[in-house]
């Protein structure tokens, strides 16, 4: 069993670097626009499965981060003029404040009414962003300019901007994946399997899981801000409780507490929505329901889950 | 005459609105409770399966030609029907893994009835008619209270105190309760605790059905009306605790109550009062009004 784990591992980095190969020399053979969804997308499900995949905490509000960051993102850009690069900073800085404020009051408590109270925060947020002059309404934020990069790159050129996006994302992936393999992250898993072992031998779990929250909540923004810019638009659907359910079923679908799995799953979602929208039509919430109670019920590895477990038993013969 | 510097009919009137959301509140997380209590389960469908109800008697009605009142015992007993269906084809299979995924599960199966309805009557809301027995209102001399409203007060109210009756003090309660706290020794001693799950489960969720129909005719009836209100109804589970079934019942009705309130003097802030009171609790007492430390 040890070796073939370490065959899986020897193979991680050469996984990654063709990844990154295929990233590089993706905006050229298919549409710029839905690559740049679904790394936002994927970065956001990367940052919730850190939350959840290694921690163990089920946050049910994220869309609160990923869309304060787009209104953030969108408002100094838009009407302060600030260069991108300083509203993705800014729209992350935004986000990882207010997790810091839901984190506070979320691990108070664990389990469902974690799940409950993150929901019921991430709501607040919604109608605060219905009802403040400063986010549009029910418009939004529209017509946000792309702008220059560092005041020089033309962002308003599609695959300029899906370099930036595909930065943003590998720099994003970076420190989850950080995160996740050093001894801050060893710690946060052994809180997830055992959480009063952990106490006792000497952590401050609370901490841990507030810094865990904070991490997640900075990077769900980056992927709201960075989207922000892509889409010209920051909107109400960012901040709604599907979105929370959204980035829930692709961390799920793709494999959960796996590195890759949310990128996975993300794709998945963000495909399968774009063909399904123009077909069937208000079916799609019905599908995104059966594919989360598939998973649930039969699936509960995920894509890269199962695909590892193959391996290891292909492994063993 | 005014109340407060309000005139006494609109601060009348907002405080029975708020008594009718209240009892709501009540009703919805009375039904969670007690599925949580011995499901472990939060059960994410609970909105879906209120909105299933009002579409239910709504259908009844307007294809069938069955009154109200009838709606009012055949919806509860359809959609309990279809809870205790879910439970034993797709839930039962959870009960060992992480209470997690009974959420996950159920919030996936709110999708599917939320989509599902809005496929076939779309966003737009279907009103249903106050049946006649209860239409018109009685004039207090301060305010107008229109008779529906008030039925829908006492209706919510006995049903809670009769679930909180049957649950302490009979002996189906006596079971329910005994298997919250350890359904292993329960089971040994002879009890069917499957079979008790599968109808407590039944039981919530026609709960929520039949508070859907006690909505109907109030609110519009439209597929997207459940989704909205469930997550202020978790709220008010955050603030009360799962622990007691009065404390549901209480922390609802006040919860309405407070919102209604402030309709009154500060109205922007009426769709978030609740989530704030969440948060005041979650600082100063973490396991909620009635819960236990868990």
């Amino acid at each position: 069993m040890q070796s073939n784990m370490s065959a899986l591992e020897r193979a991680t980095p050469l996984i990654f670097i063709v990844l990154f190969v295929i990233g590089l020399a993706a905006p050229f053979f298919i549409y710029p626009t839905f690559l740049m969804k679904i790394l936002c997308f994927g970065l956001f499900a990367c940052a919730f499965n850190l939350l959840l995949g290694y921690v163990g905490l089920l946050s049910f509000g994220h869309a609160a981060f990923l869309g304060t960051a787009g209104y953030v993102c969108g408002w100094m850009v838009r009407d302060l003029g600030l260069t991108p690069e300083l509203g993705i900073l800014a729209g992350t800085l935004a986000a990882g404040a207010l997790g810091w404020i839901f984190g506070t009051l979320a691990i108070r408590r664990t389990g469902i009414y974690f799940a409950m109270i993150t929901l019921a925060l991430a709501q607040m947020v919604y109608f605060l962003a219905l009802q403040i002059k400063a986010t549009g309404g029910e418009d939004g934020l529209q017509g946000v300019p792309r702008g220059h990069l560092f005041g020089l790159i033309d962002l308003s050129d599609n695959i300029a901007m899906y370099y930036l996006v595909f930065a943003v994302f590998c720099i994003g992936f970076f420190i989850i994946y950080r995160t996740i393999h050093s001894p801050f992250g060893q710690i946060l898993k052994a809180i997830r399997e055992n959480e009063p072992r952990a106490i006792s031998l000497g952590y401050d779990v609370a901490k841990f899981k507030l810094l865990a929250f904070v991490i997640s909540a900075s990077l769900a923004g980056t992927a709201g801000a960075t989207k922000t810019l892509v889409f010209q638009l920051a909107s109400l659907t960012d901040v709604h409780w599907h979105t929370s359910g959204e980035v829930v079923l692709m961390t799920l679908l793709g494999g959960l507490g796996t590195v890759l799995g949310p990128l996975v799953g993300a794709a998945t979602i963000v495909s399968l929505q774009s063909e399904l929208a123009d077909t069937v039509g208000s079916w799609v919430t019905v599908i995104m329901g059966a594919i989360f109670v598939a998973c649930v019920l039969a699936f509960r590895r995920g894509i890269v889950g199962e695909i590892m477990a193959l391996v290891r038993r292909a492994g063993i013969r | 005459m005014e109340i407060f510097g309000v005139p006494s009919a609109l601060f009348g009137s907002q405080l029975l609105i708020g008594l009718i959301n209240g009892s709501f509140y009540a009703i919805l997380s009375l039904g969670l409770a007690i599925i949580f209590g011995l499901l472990n389960i939060i059960n994410f469908a609970h909105g879906a399966q209120y909105m299933m109800g009002a579409f239910v008697a709504w259908i009844a009605l307007t294809r069938f030609g069955i009154n109200y009142w009838a709606a009012l015992l055949l919806s509860p007993l359809l959609i309990g029907l279809l809870g205790v269906v879910l439970e034993r084809t797709m839930l039962r299979k959870l009960y060992k893994l992480d209470h997690l995924y009974g959420l996950l599960l159920t919030f996936g199966l709110a999708l599917i009835f939320e989509g599902l309805f809005r496929d076939q009557y779309g966003i737009s809301g279907q009103s249903y008619d106050v049946p006649e027995l209860l239409q018109g209102g009685i004039n207090l001399g301060f305010m107008f209270l229109p008779i529906y409203r008030a039925w829908v007060v006492v209706a919510a109210l006995t049903v809670c105190f009769g679930t909180w009756f049957m649950i302490e003090k009979t002996k189906l309660g006596a079971y329910l309760r005994a298997g919250t706290e350890n359904p292993q020794i329960v089971q040994a001693l002879g009890i069917n605790v499957p079979l008790l799950i599968t109808f407590t489960y039944g039981y919530g969720v026609a709960l929520a059905a039949f508070a859907g129909v006690l909505a109907a005719p109030i609110y519009q009836v439209s597929p997207m009306m459940g989704s909205n209100l469930i997550i202020v109804v978790f709220a008010v589970v955050v603030i009360g605790g799962m622990g007691s079934i009065m404390g549901s019942i209480v922390t609802g009705l006040g919860l309405g109550l407070i919102e209604g309130l402030t309709r009154v003097f500060y109205p922007e802030a009426s769709a978030v009062v609740v989530f704030v009171i969440m948060v005041i609790v979650l600082l100063v007492r973490p396991a909620g009004l009635f819960g236990r430390t868990a």
